[in-house]
């Protein structure tokens, strides 16, 4: 056995509650992430992905609650822990990337201050001293003339500046994992392009892993090594980037495959998943993607599939992965 | 053809069918349910006055002032030795009426000055509105009081005097929302249609506008109150010996070290009326614009 | 930074029709009075001998545009008129109670913070909780105490069972105006303070909720410093413009608090003014309490300012 990985997450749930009980929002979630590896989680909107990486941040809306399962950090355990040391982690440890960085970045407050901010509580740095760091963290994440740049309020630099600010931010006490949510969403194209560009290159200089979630599979494709798709507070299929792009395992995985626009074959049509995802307030003992399968079955609307391993390294929670698989290979 | 705009409106139009589907009655509105009972015991207390009202509230007994509370006088009797029970119930209904009549001159005034100024915008708009700035530069209480002093004591000069300051709030109100409202598409629909702007303004509009200015004139009832109790309390308001709560409070304050009840207790009915009004005010705005509550 | 100041001549020169429209409301003030404005003045004291004199001092016989033009050029050179019951200029009376009433504003205005900052914090961090609802239940209440009832309930408990604090006056040092000032401030601040803490909640509970407080707690902040670097500076944004319309409110409830702590400020010579019936005290102090209004409005446009780097109003229409 290798050693335990960085980051372990197990059986989680989440649940919002509602003056009649509550609803579970997130389903039985577990993934592992090894030191360096980067992981993407997939999804829509609704599917739970952001708000598992928020649980492991600790930065569930309020509301939300984890209502089961265990996220363990290093081997310690994060659910449970004690709140000034869970705090603690965060900068140092962990650290995380949000997708407006518009409204992620204080507006009252000098960039430059708000990436000295967390070098200032851990490294125990002088003000100077913490922001000649955030001026060289600017510098590393390709910002020009950043001793410049760090005077500037948030509202004066364009999306790529400001994303790159919530970069070195990330990075600027060195953690250890860091974790994404749709970092690139809001940017162009080409921005986009760089700022994964930028992501992988310091990961790999700090040594740091990742986990990415994302809407985008071009973007996974791109970035990570592994990945997770959820549905509906799900996990339904899970494994190397390379094998689920070349053979998914699970409908939805298809169809998003599907959807999503594909540089290398520019000829072919887009093929939209019909439907809207279900309610999860009125989860029913189904498949919850049966409604838009295109090959769903009497089984499906019996029973929900849970996720199960199909090839080493590799799960999917499909009745019918076997015959999906052979569909598509035809 | 469903166009965009089309689909949108339909599913707001049935996302306002579920909202007042699930529109709670109002007798299930907690906060009006509260400001009726309060309000309209009060109102009662007002109008009932001459009958449960134990003594006539300014019948002098100069053998029988300041007394202490006892089973005769429940609350005592103040240096006049009128009874300050009496007082209490009586003075219900010079504030009531003063802390209701009061929000109407200012409401229709400022409703109609601010509508007119945010319809028809221009140079009507940029008057009315640096009137409007004028008068916001001179505080409550100043404007109050000066206006009190030039029209003479009296209940005409404070409804006069509460008047000319308060328009101003519903002036703004109003102007705010009609220029909101006007570029709703159902009131340049209207206009499109061959409405006259005055009929555009009064049926379109003003109902949507108003409540807005309703639920700010609630509160603005609890202002009023206070501004006649302060009048009365500064002396300028209602002249003896009819009874008034501020005046209440002042006789009251001379004697405050042994009769601590007599400026404490009209004090606290005034907290228990405003509570009341203001109880009735949330209860309104619930019901009046549900969709702007948090 | 400097040139996002660069509004201030352009908002001065905005508040010049507001002044002059102030002058202008005062001025008719006298000609409201019904009747002949010296008789109504001099009310029951009124001799033909001292209402020539009167019309004469308040230049009542001199055509009414003519009357303005004097006022305002009066004005400008800092003269209000001389009272009628001291026979000094006005200016003077007003200059001695102006102190008094400031530091009392400010006083109460820095009082108003210390209660409405941590309450509206605690509503904040957990709505519709028990202590939320307290604080709610304070603000309702509050509001619909009236202040000198406030005051007297506070020398009732402070001052006379407590024996804490004198029941009014001024005192003499600077010190002792502190220590005098304290109770009135007190119920000046609890008046302000439903208003305050409204705003503030709600614009907490926004800040609490946004993207950047996520991102500041996970940089590890937490706690008091994150209420303190992140949510308090976005939260008070809003709050400031209340503030400005509040600062008027507080000085026209300064009026009522005076009389009951018996401070000498602009209250008390108003409501002497008043009671003497000297105009043109009456006048001064109305005008002076205008116009200091208007001040704080631009002083609060130049801190919103400050606060808020996103704000421009160089180049923004304002409404």
């Amino acid at each position: 056995m290798t050693e335990s990985p960085l980051l372990s997450v197990t059986d989680l749930v989440l649940g919002v509650k509602r003056s009649k009980g509550s609803t579970v929002i997130v389903d039985g979630v577990s993934f592992d992430v090894a030191t360096g590896n980067r992981f993407g989680i997939v999804g829509e909107s609704g599917s739970g992905k952001s708000m598992s990486l928020r649980a492991i941040a600790n930065l569930l809306p309020a509301g939300v609650n984890v209502m089961s399962g265990s996220i363990k950090y290093n081997g310690e355990e994060l659910v449970g822990m004690n709140r000034v040391k869970r705090r603690r982690l965060m900068g140092p440890e962990i650290a995380m990337i949000f997708q407006e960085p518009m409204t992620a970045l204080n507006p009252v407050m000098r960039v430059g201050d708000q990436i000295a901010e967390g070098p200032r509580r851990y490294l125990g740095l002088s003000r100077k001293a913490a922001m000649e760091l955030a001026v060289s963290m600017m510098a590393r994440t390709g910002i020009p003339d950043p001793a410049k740049r760090a005077l500037a309020y948030p509202h004066q630099l364009s999306g790529g500046l400001r994303q790159r600010i919530m970069i070195a931010m990330a990075i600027s006490c060195r953690p250890k994992l860091i974790l994404c949510d749709e970092p690139t969403t809001a940017l162009d194209v080409t921005v986009q392009h760089q700022v994964l560009r930028l992501l992988e290159e310091l990961c790999d200089d700090f040594g740091a892993s990742l986990v990415f979630v994302t809407h985008d599979l071009a973007v996974v494709n791109q970035t990570c090594r592994d990945l997770a798709v959820m549905y509906a507070g799900r996990m339904v299929e899970t494994g190397a980037v390379k094998d689920v792009f070349r053979d998914p395992r699970h409908p939805y995985t298809k169809g998003l495959l599907d959807s999503a626009p594909d540089f290398d074959q520019p000829g072919r049509a887009l093929v939209p998943i019909p439907g809207f995802p279900p309610n999860l307030a009125h989860r029913e003992n189904a498949c919850s993607f049966a409604p838009r399968c295109p090959f769903v079955q009497e089984r499906c609307l019996e029973g929900a599939p849970v996720l199960e391993r199909v090839e080493d390294g590799r799960e999917s929670a499909c009745f019918f992965s076997d015959e999906i698989f052979k569909k598509v290979r035809v | 053809m469903s166009t965009p705009t089309a689909i949108l409106a339909g599913f707001q139009a049935k996302r306002r069918a579920t909202r007042s589907r699930t529109l709670k009655p109002w007798y299930k509105n907690g906060s009006l349910v509260a400001g009726m009972i309060i309000v309209g015991a009060l109102v009662l207390m007002a109008i009932l006055a001459p009958i449960i009202a134990p003594y006539d509230p300014i019948q002098q007994n100069l053998t029988n002032t300041l007394q202490a509370p006892s089973t005769s006088h429940l609350l005592g009797t103040d240096k006049y030795g009128r009874d300050v029970l009496s007082r209490l119930i009586w003075g219900a209904r010079v504030n009531l009426r003063i802390g209701f009549l009061a929000v109407l001159i200012p409401f229709v005034f400022g409703s109609i000055l601010g509508g007119l100024a945010g319809y028809f915008g221009g140079w009507l708009d940029a008057i009315v509105m640096r009137v409007v700035d004028v008068f916001f530069a001179f505080p409550f209480y100043v404007m109050v009081i000066v206006l009190v002093f030039i029209l003479g004591s009296g209940e005409a000069s404070i409804y006069l005097a509460i008047a000319a300051v308060s328009w101003v709030s519903y002036a703004k109100i109003v102007r705010g929302e009609v220029i909101v409202a006007k570029k709703q598409d159902y009131v340049v629909g209207a206009r499109l249609g061959g409405m006259s702007h005055g009929r555009v303004l009064v049926r379109h509009i003003g109902p949507n506008v108003l409540s807005q200015a309703i639920i700010y004139g609630m509160s603005d009832i609890v202002m009023d109150i206070m501004a006649v109790v302060t009048l009365g309390y500064l002396g300028l308001g209602i002249a003896p010996p009819t009874a008034e709560w501020g005046s209440m409070i002042l006789d009251g304050q001379e004697f405050i070290t042994t009769l601590w009840q007599q400026a404490t207790i009209p004090g606290l009915i005034v907290v228990v009326t405003s509570l009341g009004v203001s109880f009735l005010g949330d209860g309104l705005s619930d019901l009046l614009s549900p969709d702007r509550r948090k | 930074m400097l040139h996002r100041l660069s509004f201030i001549p352009g908002r001065l020169l905005q508040a010049i029709p507001v002044v002059f429209g102030v002058t202008l409301l005062v001025f008719f003030m006298a000609h409201l009075l019904p009747g002949d404005p010296a008789l109504a003045i001099l009310g029951d004291k009124a001799t033909e001998d001292r209402i020539v004199a009167l019309r004469t001092q308040l230049g009542l016989d001199k055509p009414l545009l003519v009357q303005y033009g004097l006022f305002l050029s009066n004005i400008a050179r800092g003269n209000l008129g001389d009272s009628l019951t001291y026979q000094v200029p006005v200016s003077s009376l007003v200059l001695e109670a102006v102190p008094v009433t400031l530091s009392l504003v400010f006083f109460a205005l820095i009082l108003g913070l210390l209660i409405g900052i941590p309450l509206s914090g605690i509503a904040a961090v957990k709505p519709n909780r028990p202590a939320d609802l307290g604080v709610r239940a304070y603000t309702l209440v509050g509001q619909g105490m009236p202040q000198f009832w406030v005051g007297i309930m506070l020398i009732l408990f402070f001052s006379l069972k407590l024996r804490l604090f004198p029941v009014g006056g001024y005192g003499q040092t600077a010190a002792d105006h502190l220590y005098y000032l304290f109770l009135p401030a007190l119920t000046l601040a609890i008046a302000l303070s439903p208003t305050l803490i409204r705003s503030l909640r709600s614009s907490t509970i926004n800040v609490l909720g946004s993207e950047y407080v996520a991102t500041a707690r996970s940089k590890g902040s937490g706690g008091v410093a994150l209420f303190r670097q992140h949510v308090l500076r976005n939260a008070i944004i809003p709050t400031v413009s209340i503030m400005g319309v509040n600062l008027g409110y507080l000085v026209g409830g300064s009026i009522v608090i005076e009389k009951v702590f018996a401070l000498p400020g602009l209250g008390s010579l108003m409501l002497n003014a008043i009671f003497s019936r000297d105009f043109p005290t009456i006048q001064g102090v109305t005008l002076f309490v205008a116009l200091f209004v208007v001040v704080v409005g631009i002083l609060t446009d130049v801190v919103y300012t400050l606060l808020d780097p996103r704000v421009n109003f160089s180049s923004k229409e304002r409404e």
